[in-house]
């Protein structure tokens, strides 16, 4: 199914097409939300509720702005942002923190989440700390490429090259891993 | 790949040097400007090696988001969302075919077309109804005129029966004349009454502008005497007029005249003619 074609019909409302992006994304919309709140039950609500506000906002989509996927990444991640500085999160004296991949990655044991740990790190071997910070700022956390540039400590110019050079090892993981 | 037209070589872009520039992995994170955005955008459409790109750039992207957070059992899924956007109102979640099809709705369009077929079928069939009952009164009506008049024409029947019947009637027949010899009439001569009843059934329809006109005759000296026109005789079903005979009649006859009659009969258009036999 051709992708412009979807969202096209998601946008006059058709709910077949609004099923089919949502059977597409909703696992890749959870995963970013779940990097911030660290929560699961949260991170589905949440989840529910960006899929709630991407039908009722759909009108406000337009191709010319961006990759479907972006516009709802980004609405994914200000949802998320927004409940963990909420005030009710902040009573359990969590911080918005940026290393989830870092943290997550060095964890020994899978005893305390059933998060697919071989396969992330299959996802991101040979990525060092560096870039997997900036992939995860970059696309999981919303930082702009200033605030990624003060975040690393790294010229604001080089953002973006370093940036792409991570991506392409992300790619070449992925090859790897389908063959 | 990308075909430049002639003139327009010096302007294309340098596709491998902007895919390297790593502007498509901040367009697919987000970042640019729109006006950037639309940049990309453009020259996506206008060389498949840039949206390729794009696509495996955020390839990427959606295998990392997908990997990063724990297993979700997405048990709330479709359903729960339709309940949240309005598209269905239980909260049960009930595990359906993949393709599902949104019976509650259909059904429920289906009930509601079907109502309003069926309510614009109680209209017309109301509306018809109701022309059928105009239509069934109109006739009544005409029936019972119908049956108003066939009470009269039988009373007048019986009248005109009683009439001929009368022992004081002469009955005088006319027979045709050069004009018209196929032509004849009858006279019923009530003397004591001085009326006569005229039955004109054998007379030729009148042409427009035309009328009979009947005369009462005296023999000797010949004098004829208008006893009056059979006006409207197409109308006159049965034919039969009345007229008042004073005269010491001795023989009757019919003549065709003018509209209004004439004062003296006109011989050469004499229809019929009897003498009373005596």
């Amino acid at each position: 199914m051709d992708l412009d074609a979807l969202v096209k019909r998601f946008q006059k409302k058709d709910i077949i097409a609004f099923e089919k992006l949502y059977e597409m994304y909703w696992e890749n919309i959870c995963g970013v939300i779940y990097t911030i709140v660290r929560n699961k039950s949260l991170a589905e609500e949440i989840c529910q509720d960006v899929f709630t506000k991407i039908w009722n906002n759909s009108d406000s989509y337009s191709p010319a702005k961006g990759r479907f996927f972006t516009w709802i990444l980004n609405i994914a991640r200000n949802a998320a942002i927004d409940e963990v500085r909420s005030k009710s999160f902040k009573n359990q004296k969590k911080n918005l923190s940026t290393d989830y991949f870092v943290g997550i990655l060095e964890q020994e044991d899978e005893k305390n989440t059933d998060v697919d740990i071989n396969g992330l790190k299959k996802l991101l071997n040979n990525l060092t700390d560096k870039c997997v910070r900036i992939i995860s700022l970059l696309y999981f956390n919303g930082y702009t490429q200033k605030q990624a540039s003060e975040e690393l400590d790294i010229p604001l110019g080089t953002v973006k090259t370093r940036n792409r050079n991570c991506i392409s090892r992300l790619r070449e993981n992925m090859t790897l891993e389908w063959m | 790949m990308y075909i430049p037209i002639a003139g327009e070589y010096d302007f294309r872009m340098d596709v491998e040097a902007y895919i390297a520039s790593g502007i498509l992995e901040l367009y697919v994170a987000g970042l640019l400007s729109d006006e950037e955005n639309l940049e990309v955008f453009h020259n996506a459409k206008e060389y498949p090696k840039i949206q390729k790109e794009i696509e495996s750039i955020e390839a990427s992207i959606l295998a990392l988001s997908k990997t990063a957070g724990p297993k979700i059992s997405g048990k709330k899924g479709f359903n729960d969302l339709k309940v949240r956007i309005g598209q269905r109102k239980d909260t049960t979640v009930v595990q359906l075919p993949k393709e599902k099809t949104n019976w509650a709705a259909y059904t429920g369009w289906a009930a509601a077309i079907l109502l309003a077929a069926g309510l614009f079928w109680f209209y017309t069939e109301s509306d018809k109804l109701q022309s059928e009952i105009e239509v069934v009164q109109k006739e009544n009506e005409v029936l019972e005129q119908q049956i108003f008049e066939a009470r009269n024409s039988l009373a007048s029947s019986e009248e005109l029966l009683n009439s001929i019947r009368d022992k004081n009637i002469t009955v005088v027949p006319l027979g045709g004349q050069e004009v018209s010899p196929s032509s004849y009439a009858k006279v019923y001569w009530n003397q004591e009454e001085g009326k006569v009843l005229v039955d004109a059934q054998g007379l030729p329809e009148p042409p427009d502008g035309m009328v009979y006109q009947v005369w009462s005759l005296k023999l000797s000296p010949l004098t004829p005497t208008s006893l009056g026109l059979l006006e409207d005789f197409l109308a006159d079903d049965n034919k039969i007029f009345a007229l008042a005979n004073p005269n010491e009649s001795e023989a009757f006859g019919i003549t065709l005249e003018p509209a209004g009659g004439s004062e003296a009969p006109t011989m050469e258009q004499l229809y019929t003619l009897g003498a009373v036999s005596s």
